[in-house]
């Protein structure tokens, strides 16, 4: 049935369909609005056999999930950015025990300076947890994502991360497709748990284990993730043939057959990426040779996909709204893993941090850098290195030069200004 | 070799096991039909209260659910002890997740089995013990303790009391009394050992909360756990149970003192007693016959640089308050009839 709602309402009316038996609700922008759909929906008895519970932090809303998760109930969160960091180690832990949790992170930056923007640093700080990470590009594919989350979860005993990006997605109200119940019972069967703290067949689960086996255990971990490499596309396949529509999957490609140049990026921007490559592929723009690769699964990572899909191009620009502090992007490093040996000319490019809007006209001339073979090895689009020279040149000068954010506001003019 | 002689003219007394008792007075701990929900070979040290306390407490919620139960433990000794892979004592459903989240884990276990429960109706319904520590409890899963309290969700925590942070080496935690030695408050400098005025009592915090049921137990009053454990079980909503667990490692006693201990704790009014229902207090175990708080002290290293090399009468003298107190504040020498 086809709606126009909020982002965040698509996406809880889908958690809906999925049949959920314990949702943990803890506020935070730009989350909050699933959540609060789906306690409507328990309380009004829209939604029924489901406990809904408002917990008194994200680190007691994941640790809920874990509980009834391995008492053998169907559970469900939401987080953002600081709530997601504030849950790390039962997020972790979640993990380790092979529980099948779903959890929608309404991506947003972290703090400080405290900022409630869209970028992808929360859930990539999470890179390491052994959660699968699927990234949804518009509405419909957050929504649609969720479906195949809980049955990729359960299937393999994984929790699994659905991110979309935070107001970009989440406050959009948008058209989307929304299943009916019954075409959602019949892709996503019962939850069936692979072990259940249960008295008639008591488990212990959670031992210490030490160096004997605890390498094992991790690699173990590591091949239920090349097992989902294998099952996302089935399903995403499954979930086309069952639904009619495309969603998901590991990788997708647009207009790369005979790109010199591919563009790669995770989430809603890709649709920004999409209108700037059409445009300049127009003959008037100077018809570039340039693609898009957008990534769906960050975790498992997809090197080999990745790699067949730039097998004919000469170059990538991997552009994300993440940065590893110190190093350059996070999403990049992987993509050169998966191209090691190629021979491809390999771009890094920061953009949309803590919200900062990625317009078409700064991807084009971005693009076309690149297609000259003009651009640098990384690059933060849209930087404004005045501010960024003058704050630097003040600590040089004074050793008490005062807080970096708030002295970046005032020569913004962002802030009423005092005059030092 | 010591041994005790039995003094049968105590027949009707729990002093001497379940042998000489009516049917109904029996404890679970001594009957041969026990569950032994922590089995035996685990690694605890010898005469360790925690794993004594757990035995008696968890046999006992066994007891009252008909043995549809499940546990979650926080980290620590109790989880370390008993769950080194690939061994298990536990013959019950158990789960280990974090340090500081065992009552968010609960939570969501009953949250799953009242789902359940509701789905299919026919079965026997599965209660939820949770169960950790002074330092999972009183320090770093505190939060997620009172979040299970406010929202009265309808799980039985039970803390295991022994003061301090002992899986890692004796460090202080917020229920490590004043004036004891820890590695983190060693017995060095002018005022030696833990300081005066801080630390909390968590079973007056639950109280505060005012869920269904608060109690505070040890491991010398088996029958009085006992009955505390089945009361609880009796009852729907959130439940605390504080449980006095002396460590022979952490307080620098012997370990066949570890009954001796705990029974001096309550004797002399430094662990007070009691239960509480919604907020009220409704009984206390009496104090039978009082004891300076030196009696208490003085076996315990923990406390040694009380006594020598001179004796600090102004800290014991503090400690007595602290003891006085106690047995005003909860009516400890009437049995809380005050």
């Amino acid at each position: 049935m086809l709606k126009q709602i909020e982002g965040s309402r698509a996406v809880a009316e889908a958690v809906a369909l999925c049949r959920p038996e314990v949702i943990c609700a803890y506020p935070i922008s730009p989350q909050t609005h699933i959540v609060e759909g789906l306690g409507e929906m328990v309380k009004s008895g829209e939604l029924q056999g489901c406990e809904f519970i408002n917990v008194e932090s994200e680190f007691a809303a994941m640790s809920v999930a874990i509980g009834s998760s391995a008492a053998g109930a169907r559970s469900y969160t939401a987080t953002a950015s600081q709530g997601l960091l504030f849950m790390a180690e039962a997020v972790f832990n979640a993990a380790g025990l092979g529980l099948p949790i779903v959890m929608t992170v309404a991506n947003r930056a972290i703090g400080a300076p405290i900022n409630i923007w869209n970028d992808h640093s929360d859930s990539l700080s999470m890179r390491d947890c052994g959660w699968l990470q699927l990234f949804a590009e518009t509405n419909q594919e957050a929504l649609d994502l969720h479906i195949q989350a809980f049955r990729l979860a359960e299937e393999l005993s994984l929790p699994v991360m659905v991110c979309m990006d935070g107001f970009i997605l989440t406050h959009a109200v948008e058209r989307v497709d929304m299943p009916t119940q019954a075409q959602v019972d019949t892709y996503l069967p019962p939850y069936e748990p692979r072990q259940v703290l249960d008295p008639n067949e008591p488990v212990s689960i959670g031992a210490m284990v030490g160096p004997e086996a605890f390498m094992e255990v991790r690699y173990l971990a590591h091949a239920k993730q090349l097992q989902a490499l294998e099952r996302i596309p089935q399903l995403a396949a499954e979930f086309g043939q069952q639904f009619g529509r495309d969603s998901g999957g590991l990788i997708r490609t647009y207009r790369c057959d005979d790109a010199e140049t591919v563009v790669i990026a995770m989430g809603s921007v890709l649709g920004t990426i999409k209108d700037t490559v059409d445009a300049l592929r127009q003959p008037e723009n100077g018809g570039l040779k340039i693609g898009v690769l957008g990534i769906v699964s960050f975790r498992p990572f997809p090197h080999e996909a990745i790699a067949a899909a730039l097998k004919r191009c000469k170059r990538f620009v991997v552009l994300e709204k993440s940065l590893a502090v110190g190093s350059g992007g996070i999403v990049a490093t992987d993509v050169r893993m998966a191209v090691t040996g190629m021979g491809l000319q390999g771009h890094t490019v920061i953009a949309g941090l803590g919200g900062r809007a990625i317009t078409v006209k700064s991807l084009a001339a971005l693009f076309e850098k690149a297609c000259a073979g003009q651009l640098e090895l990384t690059t933060f689009l849209d930087l404004d290195w005045k501010a960024v020279n003058k704050q630097l040149e003040r600590e040089k000068a004074v050793r008490r030069s005062g807080p970096i954010a708030e002295n970046l506001l005032r020569d913004a003019g962002v802030v009423a200004a005092r005059n030092y | 070799m010591s041994y005790q002689p039995i003094k049968f003219y105590q027949t009707g007394t729990f002093t001497v096991g379940n042998r000489l008792l009516a049917p109904e007075e029996r404890s679970v701990q001594a009957s041969a039909k026990r569950f032994n929900s922590i089995n035996s070979g685990h690694r605890a040290c010898q005469g360790c209260g925690e794993a004594l306390g757990a035995r008696y407490a968890i046999d006992a919620a066994m007891e009252a659910t008909h043995g549809q139960l499940v546990c979650a433990n926080a980290t620590g000794c109790l989880e370390v002890f008993s769950t080194p892979y690939p061994e298990t004592s536990w013959q019950v459903p158990w789960i280990h997740s974090l340090f500081g989240n065992t009552a968010a884990v609960a939570t969501g276990i009953a949250a799953a089995l009242k789902v359940k429960q509701k789905k299919a109706p026919h079965g026997q319904e599965i209660r939820v013990v949770a169960q950790g520590g002074d330092g999972g409890t009183t320090d770093i899963g505190f939060g997620c303790l009172s979040g299970m309290f406010e929202r009265n969700d309808d799980v039985l925590y039970i803390c295991y009391d022994n003061g301090g942070y002992m899986n890692t080496g004796i460090q202080r935690s917020s229920a490590t009394p004043p004036a004891a030695r820890t590695a983190t408050t060693p017995a060095v400098g002018v005022e030696p050992g833990n300081v005066f005025g801080q630390g909390k009592f968590v079973p007056a915090i639950a109280m505060a909360h005012e869920i269904p049921y608060v109690a505070t137990a040890t491991v010398a009053d088996l029958r009085d756990l006992e009955a505390k454990v089945r009361r609880a079980m009796e009852i729907r909503g959130a439940r605390y149970l504080h449980i006095l667990v002396p460590c022979p490692l952490g307080w620098g006693t012997a370990s066949h003192d570890t009954i001796r201990m705990a029974r001096l704790a309550k004797e002399t009014g430094l662990f007070p007693v009691f239960s509480a229902e919604h907020g009220e207090q409704k009984s206390a175990l009496a104090i039978r016959r009082q004891l300076p708080v030196e009696e208490y002290l003085k076996p315990q290293k923990r406390y040694a640089h009380l006594f020598a090399p001179t004796p600090r009468v102004e800290v014991l003298a503090q400690l007595q308050a602290l003891a006085d107190r106690n047995i005003k504040r909860y009516g400890l020498l009437d049995g809380g009839k005050q």
